[in-house]
């Protein structure tokens, strides 16, 4: 595209057949680029800008591309391009034709966001974009005819006005939504019918060509102005949203101003009012719903022994002993028979357990499980529980990062495991991980060191010491981690062993 | 009490109605009437209208009933209130959606309800109107239902095969404002139904073995709402909380509403305008712990109160605290730390990013991918420009400040 070139002297003026004819600008733009026609020498004429235009009548023929120059243009372009199509600014086909030849220069250019023609094809697709969407939500229709009518036989109208030539463009939005239904939008830019098969195009409307009123629409004023609060006033945040323009042609929007000059009042009014008396019905609802609830809040002391599992377990619900309480959506308390033999407890119970409100069904609870399957130790014999009975976390985006529990809810929460021992009375008990080792011995130690032995607690309980299954879950190396795993299931065996003994 | 009209349910319950501050239509299945039915949903929510509020209308947002056995004091519809009390029944609410959606008034439905005889009963309701709407009339719209937090699981089960969104509300942001303020309520219960439905949600998206349709439960998630302002918790609690609610059980979003004076108040209650601005800065520090990378504690470190600043946005707020992690290299921060450059959103962020690949910015390059060049001058560098001792200066924030309002005389 140099000066030098032969068709430089030459000047095109093309007409495009509609406002909207992506495809004769792009295959008149085509063949002009590819013969090296300068954006100065050509102009674009839609048939509103060409009723204005001292040039209407047919288009120059366009210039013959010389030789083989083929273009690859970026498709953001040709997308973003057929957008601003849409757009009412009578300059836009120039424009695109301008953006084209600097493209073809500048190869990257639809990535530079800061350029000013880019901030300009940016512009307009928002514009075109915002416009769409009220077209979407400011369509009002109204059921024409009989009201009762059923929808394969009522037609329902609408009347808008978009500032851009978005109606055909947006056709599909309301064909998808309001398939079933008969419907025509009309507008000064165009109008669009839908008879539940086929969509047609038809020419500019006037606002009298749309009916006048529904029934219906004396409904929606009243939730219009009932669902404003008027302790809230924000005029500007809503006519930002829903400029005045678009007012005319909404029913409920001429409550407006009385809403607005009310609002005041209306505030006041709801400061300014006493608390009354509560009605009469409201001593009846107490009693028969809330007399006992309000007996039994929990207060921050353990409850009194309890006699049976079942009843710790309700009692275990309502704790808030420690502040862990408040975060863990749930208590997670011991699952078992009553009169398992064999006790494992673990640490805490993690995310997935908080949910669930079941011990050991995470990660570390399913190589549990399999690990003692593997072990030869029945599973439904066995009575599972944790140290600590709430979850501690930190939380971190979508995700609650395990956090260990400290030595005061530890030691708050053995009253709990205390009473489950107690109940269940097992020959053995086995402590996962230091947290449980340390709950049921009373003393921190090192698991690594003591594992595989049996402690003594101090209430004479046979403690046997082994690794948390979590542990097994975070070793990196491959390697290290089946012997590790090896090691486990080694001590399971031990367990089962010492069981059968 | 004469027979209410539906027009006199619908002032009443629409009324009730309005202290709720969700509104989201976003972000659900996608689904179109082509093959029969009413409706479409298309990822993008639609705000058909916005009131004098400042806020959009994009549900009708209803009330099944607003007689309640439940004595909250923040609450209209307390059992306690001498509020005018109504009852729609289940095929006048789902006349109302279907002829709102028909006229394009509305993306759907967004149903709540007092408590009346009991969870279950009122829930069991809620869900009976989602049924219709769906297999009766083929509404394809938006359904949103507000959980009853006490009511039967298997309710919550069938309500996520219906609606778009569940949300429970939390009401509070802390244990003992709800034990103080709604005493029948036991954010225990609350929590556990919040559990259920994440527990829900994941199980129904996890793939199955043969390729049979999977049900559909709650697509666009779930939410909750607390109140701010009813009880003396501070931000710096209020975004803890919020913290945890979103890892806990995946929210979509956690909507605050800044208690509303409402009439015939209860005497356990602040009477006062609501502290909108409060609301307006929670929402945005929410948004830096979602989209931001803000840890909910650094927000407000350092803070005297714990509370957001309410002349200036928490980011900026932020940034005057930790002035040493300033200026910003334009041309070569990682998208982290962009994204801590007050006045720079994702979206100008993003672009950044992609044009600094091709060219070296220029403060006038910056100029032209952000909204205002005035905010973020003092924290960045960029190639002919540094801005000196002004990041260090004393009275940047009374210069980064809006001018403070003229007070009234009387």
């Amino acid at each position: 595209m140099t000066e030098d070139a032969g068709t430089a002297s030459e000047y095109f003026t093309i007409s495009l057949k509609t406002e909207t004819d992506f495809e004769g600008w792009r295959k008149a733009a085509r063949a002009l680029a590819m013969s090296g026609v300068p954006a100065s020498s050509v102009t674009f004429l839609t048939p509103s800008s060409s009723s204005q235009s001292l040039f209407a009548g047919a288009s120059e023929p366009l210039p013959n591309a010389s030789g083989d120059i083929t273009f690859d243009i970026a498709k953001s372009f040709v997308q973003k391009a057929q957008t601003a199509t849409h757009h009412s600014d009578a300059d836009r086909y120039d424009f695109l034709y301008h953006l084209l030849c600097r493209l073809l220069a500048e190869p990257n250019l639809m990535k530079i966001a800061s350029d000013p023609d880019i901030r300009r094809l940016e512009a307009m697709g928002k514009s075109i974009r915002r416009d769409a969407h009220k077209m979407h939500a400011f369509v009002r229709f109204r059921k024409t005819g009989d009201m009762d009518a059923r929808d394969d036989e009522a037609h329902y109208v609408a009347w808008f006005e978009p500032d851009h030539f978005i109606v055909e463009r947006e056709a599909g939005f309301f064909t998808r939504r309001f398939a079933q239904m008969n419907w025509s939008i009309l507008t000064p830019k165009g109008s669009i019918h839908w008879d539940r098969e086929t969509l047609t195009a038809g020419p500019p409307a006037r606002r009298s060509d749309a009916p006048s009123d529904d029934a219906t629409e004396e409904l929606w004023r009243t939730y219009f102005s009932n669902i404003f609060n008027p302790a809230r006033l924000k005029v500007k945040a809503m006519q930002s949203e829903m400029p005045k323009k678009y007012w005319k042609n909404m029913p409920e929007a001429a409550l407006i101003p009385d809403m607005i000059a009310g609002a005041e009042n209306r505030a006041k009014a709801m400061v300014a009012a006493m608390p009354s008396t509560p009605p009469p019905t409201h001593a009846a609802i107490r009693d028969r719903h809330w007399r006992s609830a309000h007996m039994a809040e929990t207060d921050n002391a353990p409850p009194p022994p309890a006699n049976d599992l079942a009843t710790l377990r309700k009692q275990a619900e309502a704790c808030r002993l420690c502040p862990l309480h408040e975060p863990a959506t749930q208590t997670v308390f011991g699952e078992g028979p009553a009169d398992a033999r064999l006790v494992f407890v673990g640490e805490q119970p993690g995310d997935k357990e908080d949910i669930a409100g079941q011990p050991f069904i995470g990660p570390a609870g399913q190589l549990f499980d399999s690990t003692l399957e593997e072990a030869g130790i029945d599973r439904s014999s066995v009575y599972v529980t944790n140290a600590v009975k709430h979850f501690k976390f930190q939380p971190r985006g979508k995700f609650r990062l395990h956090q260990k529990p400290n030595g005061d809810e530890v030691q708050t929460c053995r009253w709990w495991l205390g009473q489950e021992l107690q109940l269940i009375d097992p020959e053995l008990t086995v402590a996962l991980g230091a947290t449980a080792a340390q709950s049921l011995l009373g003393r921190s130690m090192a698991v690594t060191k003591e594992r595989g032995q049996i402690l003594e607690s101090e209430g004479g309980r046979q403690v046997f010491i082994t690794v948390h299954p979590s542990f097994l879950l975070r070793i990196p190396d491959e390697r290290h981690k089946a012997d590790e795993r090896a090691r486990f299931r080694d001590d399971m065996i031990a367990v089962r062993e010492l069981m059968a003994a | 009490m004469g027979k209410l009209s539906v027009r006199d349910k619908l002032s009443i319950l629409s009324d009730a109605a309005k202290y709720d501050a969700s509104c989201a239509s976003s972000g659900s299945a996608k689904r179109d009437s082509r093959k029969g039915g009413l409706g479409s949903t298309e990822g993008m929510g639609i705000c058909h209208a916005y009131a004098p509020d400042g806020r959009c209308i994009s549900l009708l947002k209803i009330l099944l009933t607003n007689f309640c056995i439940y004595d909250c004091s923040y609450c209209i519809n307390r059992s306690s209130s001498n509020t005018k009390r109504a009852r729609f029944t289940i095929a006048e609410v789902v006349d109302l959606t279907i002829e709102f959606y028909k006229r394009n008034y509305i993306e759907g439905l967004f149903l709540s309800s007092g408590v009346i005889r009991s969870p279950d009963d009122t829930m069991g309701e809620m869900v009976e109107i989602a049924r219709r709407l769906r297999n009766d009339h083929g509404f394809k719209g938006y359904i949103h239902l507000k959980t009853i937090p006490e009511c039967d699981p298997a309710l919550l089960e069938q309500a996520g095969q219906y609606a778009d969104r569940l949300s429970i509300n939390v009401e509070l942001p802390t244990d003992s404002g709800v034990q103080r303020l709604a005493p029948e309520k036991k954010p225990q219960t609350i929590r556990r139904a919040m559990g259920t439905v994440r527990g829900a949600i994941e199980e129904k998206s996890e793939p199955t073995l043969r390729t049979r349709k999977k049900p559909r439960f709650a697509p666009a998630g779930q939410s909750t709402q607390m109140i701010v302002g009813a009880d003396p918790a501070p931000d710096a609690v209020i975004l803890k909380s919020s913290a945890r609610l979103y890892s806990s059980y995946h929210l979509k979003r956690v909507y605050y509403s800044a208690f509303s004076p409402i009439p015939d108040s209860s005497a356990a209650l602040p009477l006062m305008k609501p502290p909108l601005m409060r609301e307006h800065r929670l929402y945005q520090a929410d948004w830096l712990m979602r989209f931001y990378g803000f840890d909910n504690e650094e927000i407000l470190a350092g803070s005297p109160d714990g509370m957001l600043d309410l002349a200036i946005d928490p980011k900026l707020a932020w940034a005057l605290r930790n002035r040493h992690l300033f200026p910003v290299d334009m041309n070569r921060a990682d998208k982290e730390t962009l994204l801590r450059v007050p006045g720079l959103g994702a979206k100008s962020v993003m672009k950044i990013l992609q044009v600094r690949r091709y060219r070296t910015l220029r403060l006038e390059d910056i100029g032209a991918l952000v909204q205002s060049i005035e905010k973020i001058r003092p924290f960045i560098t960029a190639v002919g420009w540094s801005p000196g001792g002004l990041t260090e200066m004393e009275n940047l924030r009374a210069r980064l400040s809006p001018e403070p309002q003229q007070l009234a005389l009387f």
